[in-house]
């Protein structure tokens, strides 16, 4: 049974508040024999782009103290494709399908936001954060400005929800928040990946190709924790949080930092099964606790008193 | 809903032994994997439910017997993760996910294994399963200490080509340096091989020289294993690319972009 589990963000119905976060869940397909469609609130494909893109060459993750970094380079077949071939199969999932949308120039996001807006998925996830890059992504998410900018650009071509996804590496992610929200963002998600980076002692090389990458995985969920939490205090429109998120009670903590709905990513690689043991562990934390929704647990951090 | 191809399972450490100073031999019950493993698939592995280390390990089937329910794997200690998995006891569990990837095309009547070093284990899968075909197997070591390799490919290969890197067993070089001789005397239909890549690129282009095909079984750093992460993408001869852990790990050798 679910019905403590539903949630509904920005107009749209979620039968759990779990969503697969971006680049971690493939198109959705790959994890199918894990994890029970029905624990799937959402699934956010990997990061899409106007064109083409091969990523980035050389090695493209390694692992670090409860956590890895990774340098993908946001490789992903174009939006053509994406909506000739990949978009019918997924569609039939019954799942929501949000998609992350990427570019280098503001009007890269524009165009995405057209392309995709009578596609029939549910929603985009503006990605103003991705640290694997060279050009635009996230230089757009660190200025409240242009993270406005572009939020603005994509609002105006879709009727679709729109959710900006917020880098960590700022220094008061609140300001962004704010600023994309007075820009008509319908939600904000965050934490993207944290600039990181690995050496190794025998080569004196760095061991990403791309020499930085973004740390995800436990090794970030405090630095999550407290960004959702300073976040939702901060805006209106809701927060889906994200960071290292392993268990029930990791997004226990998510929900009671402020966040309505919360992403898996990381842990779907170390345990596929991850999204539907924590459906499990919600629903039974839900009749510990005698709750009868999730809802109840939304923003209820005790702070003081 | 479609059946399941793939799973994850809690399987018993029926034996854990050293073949030599740094491999290791692991024998674990895991029925559903076992029953659905193809030669040149593998599995990712985890250790324990602690978040450091974190990620799941990718090894190569080295044997699988459905009617036991029995998966054999062969890794040699590298780091953190092979080394907690050496100190593994019998009787204790191992998490299993698996079969993936793209397995081996057996359908050659007359195969030559080429293995260097750990890249040896997924074609002993592949020797166990030919039997009684006639399969020979040119296998390439640093030196002899590396001769557990022999004992385990006896019971299923017609015959063993040694090498070693300083000469104290068999050959002395590489697979590489071996090769053109038994390309020449042999009859192969196939050459399948497994190891470093500077290797499997000479070995593929010698065979081609002798108007034989080879599969090649590439490795990457893997985090998910199921091509939804990414992080294994390898450069294709078409100028696209393909996912190790899904489209691979084995490749025909004219898909790879050697470069
Ligand atoms: C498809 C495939 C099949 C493999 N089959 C075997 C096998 O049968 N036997 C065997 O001994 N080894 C095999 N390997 C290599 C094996 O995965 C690594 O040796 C192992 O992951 C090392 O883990 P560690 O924790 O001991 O080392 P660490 O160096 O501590 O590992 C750190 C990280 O790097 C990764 N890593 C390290 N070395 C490699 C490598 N060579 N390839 C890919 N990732 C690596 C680890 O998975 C981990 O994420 C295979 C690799 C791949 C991709
Ligand atoms: C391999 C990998 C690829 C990712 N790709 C994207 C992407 O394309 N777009 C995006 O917005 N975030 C991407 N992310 C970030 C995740 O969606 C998520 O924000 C981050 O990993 C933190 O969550 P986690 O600790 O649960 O993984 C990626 C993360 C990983 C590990
Ligand atoms: S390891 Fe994730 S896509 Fe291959």
């Amino acid at each position: 049974m679910n019905a403590g589990l539903q949630t509904e963000l920005a107009g749209i119905k979620l039968r759990t508040p779990l969503i697969a976060a971006s680049g971690t869940f493939g198109f959705g397909e790959e994890y199918l024999d894990f994890v029970e469609q029905a624990d799937l609130g959402a699934i956010v494909v990997k990061g899409m782009t106007r064109e083409p893109r091969p990523g980035n060459a050389g090695r493209r993750m390694a692992e670090t103290p409860a956590g890895m970094l990774n340098c993908i380079g946001l490789q992903n077949p174009g939006v053509d494709v994406f909506l000739q071939d990949i978009l019918p199969r997924i569609k039939r999932l019954e799942i929501p399908i949000i998609v992350n949308i990427n570019g280098n120039v503001q009007e890269d996001y524009a165009y995405l936001a057209e392309a995709l807006d009578a596609s029939g998925v549910a929603a985009l996830e503006v990605n103003i954060s991705c640290p694997n890059t060279r050009h635009g992504c996230m230089a757009f998410g660190v200025v409240p400005e242009t993270a406005a900018a572009v939020t603005a650009a994509v609002k105006a071509k879709t009727k679709l929800p729109v959710i900006v996804k917020l880098s960590p590496n700022v220094t008061d992610v609140a300001e962004i928040a704010q600023a994309v929200e007075a820009a008509g963002a319908d939600a904000v998600s965050l934490i993207n990946t944290l600039v990181g980076m690995a050496i190794d002692t025998h080569t004196w090389k760095p061991v990403l190709g791309n020499i930085v990458g973004g740390l995800s995985g436990p090794a970030v969920k405090p630095v999550a924790l407290r960004m959702v939490w300073q976040t939702a205090q901060a805006v209106k429109i809701p927060v889906i949080g994200m960071g290292g998120i392993s268990s029930a009670s990791d997004a226990v903590e998510f929900l009671l930092a402020g966040a309505k709905a919360v992403a898996i990513g990381t842990a779907n690689f170390v345990n596929p099964q991850a999204i539907t043991d924590i459906a499990t562990g919600l629903r039974r934390y839900l009749e510990q606790q005698q709750l009868q929704s999730i809802s109840q647990l939304v923003g209820k951090v005790r702070i003081g008193g | 809903m479609e059946q399941k191809s793939k799973f994850v399972e809690q399987a018993l450490i029926l034996s854990n032994q050293a073949l030599s100073s740094d491999v290791y031999r692991m024998v674990v019950q895991s029925p559903q994997i076992a029953h659905d493993s193809l030669p040149g698939q593998f599995v990712m592995i985890r250790l324990s439910d602690k978040l450091d280390p974190l990620l799941r390990r990718p090894l190569s089937i080295a044997g699988a017997d459905p009617q036991k329910g029995t998966l054999t794997l062969i890794y040699r200690v590298i780091g953190r993760g092979t080394q907690q998995m050496a100190a593994a006891q019998t009787g204790a569990s191992l998490d299993v996910m698996g079969p993936l990837g793209r397995g081996f095309d057996l359908s050659a009547s007359r195969l030559l294994l080429v293995g260097g070093g750990i890249g040896l284990a997924p074609l002993l899968f592949v020797a166990e399963r030919c039997c009684p075909r006639p399969v020979e197997v040119l296998a390439g070591g640093r030196t002899k200490d590396e001769l557990f390799w022999t004992e385990l490919f006896r019971d299923s290969c017609q015959s063993i080509h040694v090498t070693t890197d300083d000469g104290s067993l068999g050959v002395c070089g590489t697979c590489a340096d071996a090769l053109p001789a038994l390309l020449a005397n042999g009859r192969y239909e196939g050459v399948l091989t497994c190891g470093p890549r500077p290797m499997m690129k000479q070995v593929a282009a010698l065979a081609k020289a002798a108007g034989i095909r080879t599969q090649v079984s590439m490795e990457e750093h893997m985090a998910c294993g199921v091509g939804a992460c990414l992080a294994c993408t390898c450069g294709a001869a078409d100028g696209g690319s393909r996912q190790v852990c899904k489209d691979g790990p084995v490749f025909w050798a004219e898909e790879v972009d050697w470069s």
